[in-house]
């Protein structure tokens, strides 16, 4: 009977070890999103109506909607497992959101279902943070400077516009993701989606305004596949 | 035996055909509703399916037939009429991006929407608008799936003075109300010009000097809710997390003081003072108004 249940343990035990690690055992999928053709020119922003945010630049900031990089990169490109990877439970870490200078960092903020968002304002003007989801609830909340951060959640996926409706030119994008396997291009382009499991995935990637794109890998052992995004880019 | 099996075939498929094309009775029958909804405001219940025979007579000319708020008037309309789809509501007394309660709902229909063109329904019973407000909620699941929130708590109406209506205007520039509102209270402010609602259509901000409603109600307490609850699918947001109930009471008296055509105590009050009387006077002529040393 006790050596039964010291079997049982044992097993258990490796059972669990196992799990732990079949994560950083899995295999990567990486690779580099870039455009082609002509993006449209962001046209700079002005904040005269609002001088607390204007007195913080130099020069005149640029619109966010296509950040491009050097050998034709593609910015705030938010790649994701959109096929094959069960759900993953929401991580205890909260996503952080940002109104600074009246802009949004990051512009895209992508998080997992149920996972914490906290937005701060760190401005001296009034700001108010108006998602505008289809399938989410909608909200709209007013954030007077040094007021505590906002905390909300989501609870269904979903790529929801947030836009600050005083300020007109601020409006960035929450991508909620189903499962933990995401990544947002940053400059340069490249994205990394690691510890993926043996399997057949499809992998998507959506930017605000060239829309998505997806592509089918498999993964055996631990490899490493490479796969690349181009987007076509729009003139206007 | 076959050609004759083809033809019934044939005849069946003549008589269905016709009984689909009149599009817009296959939309009403495509969006009754399968499922039974009540509404509950005071004694009264209302039902769905005697909500349905109201709603295809006095509301899908403009809600649309399947309640998305695509009517046939609708294009000639701003702001849109209201999508039901989506289960987003100005005027409720819960808080932002949650349901409302019935009798939100029945308000609304009661009262309709100044400066829009949603009449008040105050002509139909009681029981006709409950039946409407329960029809209204087969249209989203999320009548189904969520629950309304429990309203915003709106303690006692604290005793008027000149001391909160300051206190008020103070807040209103701290706020920054003026951003959209304007500092006459004229829905002329700034980001006024540039504002749209969640259909990405233009949508003003409200006129303070035009009249004493508002499209929420017209009671201290209605003002007091609109902007702690903010007005959902709208510019407008929600203050709840960042006034104080004791403030919020302050807003409103300095609120009152902005529509400067509408005799009410609060204007009375604060015009009883020579500073008050001068700000009133000014602000009843536009771009007159110098402000009390705040100035955008």
């Amino acid at each position: 009977m006790h050596i039964k249940q010291v079997v049982i343990a044992g097993l258990a035990m490796l059972a669990v070890s196992a799990a732990a690690y079949a994560g950083p055992s899995g295999g990567t999928v990486s690779g580099k999103v870039t455009y082609e053709g002509t993006p449209a020119k962001m046209k700079p922003i002005d904040m005269s109506k609002e001088p607390s945010c204007a007195k913080m630049y130099a020069t005149p900031q640029l619109g966010e909607t296509v950040v491009t990089g050097a050998g034709n990169s593609l910015e705030n490109v938010v790649v994701y497992v959109s096929v094959g990877a069960p759900d993953d439970a929401a991580p205890s870490n909260a996503a952080t959101f940002t109104q600074k200078g009246c802009r949004y960092i990051p512009h895209l903020l992508a998080l997992q279902v149920n996972q914490e968002l906290k937005i701060n304002n760190e401005d001296q003007t009034s700001h108010n943070i108006h998602p505008l989801p289809k399938l989410n609830r909608e909200w709209n909340k007013s954030q007077p400077p040094g007021t505590p951060p906002i905390s909300e959640r989501y609870d269904k996926a979903e790529f929801i516009p947030v836009k600050c409706n005083v300020h007109p030119w601020m409006h960035g994008t929450f991508a909620v993701m189903k499962n933990s396997h995401f990544a947002v291009t940053g400059d340069g382009g490249s994205f990394s989606l690691a510890n993926l499991p043996p399997g057949k995935y499809t992998i998507t990637a959506w930017h605000e305004s060239y829309g998505e794109q997806s592509q089918d890998v498999t993964i055996s052992g631990s490899e490493n596949k490479t796969i690349n995004f181009v987007f076509k880019a729009k003139p206007y | 035996m076959l050609n004759i099996k083809k033809i019934c075939l044939n005849v069946a498929v003549a008589l269905i055909v016709p009984a689909v094309v009149p599009a817009q009775q296959a939309d009403q029958s495509a969006a009754k509703p399968s499922k039974h909804m009540e509404s509950h405001i005071g004694n009264l219940t209302g039902h769905s399916e005697a909500g349905a025979d109201l709603y295809y007579r006095y509301c899908w000319g403009c809600h649309g037939a399947r309640g998305n708020g695509d009517g046939d008037n609708a294009p000639y309309i701003s702001p849109q009429p209201r999508n039901f789809v989506a289960g987003t509501f100005k005027c409720r007394s819960t808080p932002t991006g949650t349901l409302p309660l019935d009798t939100d709902l029945y308000d609304t229909l009661g009262r309709g929407f100044n400066f829009t063109n949603m009449p008040s329904w105050a002509a139909l019973t009681a029981q006709n608008r409950a039946d409407l407000v329960a029809f209204i909620k087969t249209f989203s699941a999320r009548w189904v799936t969520e629950k309304p929130a429990d309203p915003i708590p709106i303690p006692a109406e604290p005793k008027l003075t000149v001391e909160s209506i300051k206190h008020g205007g103070e807040l209103f520039q701290k706020l920054e109300c003026w951003k959209c509102h304007g500092q006459e209270g004229r829905g002329d402010g700034p980001s006024a010009s540039t504002l749209t609602d969640s259909n990405d259509q233009p949508i003003r901000p409200y006129n303070f000097t035009t009249s004493n409603r508002s499209k929420c109600g017209r009671t201290n307490a209605d003002l007091y809710r609109i902007f702690m609850t903010g007005l959902d699918g709208t510019p407008m947001p929600s203050f709840a997390d960042v006034v104080k109930p004791e403030d919020a009471w302050d807003l409103v008296h300095y609120l009152r003081t902005l529509q400067v055509n509408n005799p009410s105590p609060e204007l009375t009050m604060w015009e009883t003072t020579a500073e008050g009387k001068a700000i009133v006077t000014a602000k009843r002529v536009r771009n007159t108004y110098t402000g009390s040393g705040v100035t955008p």
